[in-house]
């Protein structure tokens, strides 16, 4: 079974790493990007050329995004009943006490701060596919109660 | 560092694995623990015996406890504009559909049922402590926005 994970970053380095990261850890995950805030809520929303976008099982987001900020793209989400139930897991490489305690206000459900060698990149990566898509039981697509 | 668990559990054989767990997996952590709904409140709200209680750094909540269920202390956790930021992981027997989505409706951070072999527990927790309370980042103690 495909497990959707919707990745929301600008940069393209970063992409490609986790694209080859989740490809040497679990074939089951079909990644999705969203390079800035707008098209991750058109994505979610299936608005524009997004139509027949899935729901993801997970959200990877960066918080400083062009456009619209990944702190304002996780109030909607939050915010928004249908989406709320989408674990949503910020991907940043801010470990300022403010951007932590904010998300978490927020309701991000885990905040992890993007390491800058290579191989520790690869490994938090491996541990987001070993604990999220392994361990933790995720709500079932499309439910919504 | 001390790293403060609040574990709010009313098996007794449970929370006896999950603190020779915790043991084995970090000498650091210090793992509190209420034994029903109410007490996991007080303690949270340091009302009556627990005035002095520490602030904890990451909450693992059953559902199915005494007095006062697990879905009702998550509501009150996640209402509550001074503890919503706490990380609260939903760590049940249980693995119904209706409960895994209910409990992210309610904002848990991610939901996670106990297996029944010794050794999966064990390595249930290894996995708690090695991705919350060593890759994911959390707010200092105290800290609010």
């Amino acid at each position: 079974m495909a497990i959707e994970v919707l990745l929301v970053e600008d940069s393209p380095g970063d992409v490609r790493l986790t694209q080859e990261a989740f490809r040497g850890a679990n074939t089951s995950v079909h990644l999705h990007v969203a390079s800035d805030g707008v098209d991750a809520m058109a994505f979610l929303r299936h608005e524009g050329s997004h139509g027949s976008a899935p729901r993801p099982d997970l959200i990877l987001l960066d918080l400083n995004l062009p456009k619209m900020d990944g702190r304002e793209v996780l109030a909607k989400i939050k915010g928004d009943d249908n989406l709320k139930t989408i674990p949503t897991v910020i991907l940043t490489t801010s470990d300022a006490e403010v951007d932590i305690v904010k998300s978490y206000q927020l309701q991000a459900n885990c905040y992890l701060s993007k390491p800058v060698q290579l191989d520790e990149f690869e490994t938090l990566v491996k541990s987001i596919n070993d604990f999220w898509l392994t361990k933790v039981k995720l709500p079932q697509q499309k439910s919504c109660a | 560092m001390i790293i403060e668990v609040l574990l709010v559990e009313d098996s007794y054989g449970d929370v006896r694995l999950t603190r020779e767990a915790f043991r084995d997996a970090n000498q650091s952590v210090h793992l509190n623990v209420a034994s029903d709904g109410v007490e996991a409140t007080a303690f949270l709200k340091r009302f009556g015996a627990h005035v002095h209680a520490p602030r904890p750094e990451l909450i693992l909540l059953d559902l199915n406890l005494p007095k006062m269920d697990g879905r009702e202390v998550l509501a009150q956790i996640k209402n509550d504009d001074s503890l919503k930021a706490i990380p609260t992981v939903i760590l049940t027997t249980s693995d119904a559909e209706a409960d895994i989505l209910k409990t992210y409706r309610l904002q848990a951070n991610c939901y996670l049922t106990k297996p029944a072999q010794w050794d999966a527990f064990e390595s249930m927790v290894k996995s708690i402590h090695d991705f919350w309370l060593t890759k994911g980042k959390f707010a200092q103690q105290g800290s609010r926005v």
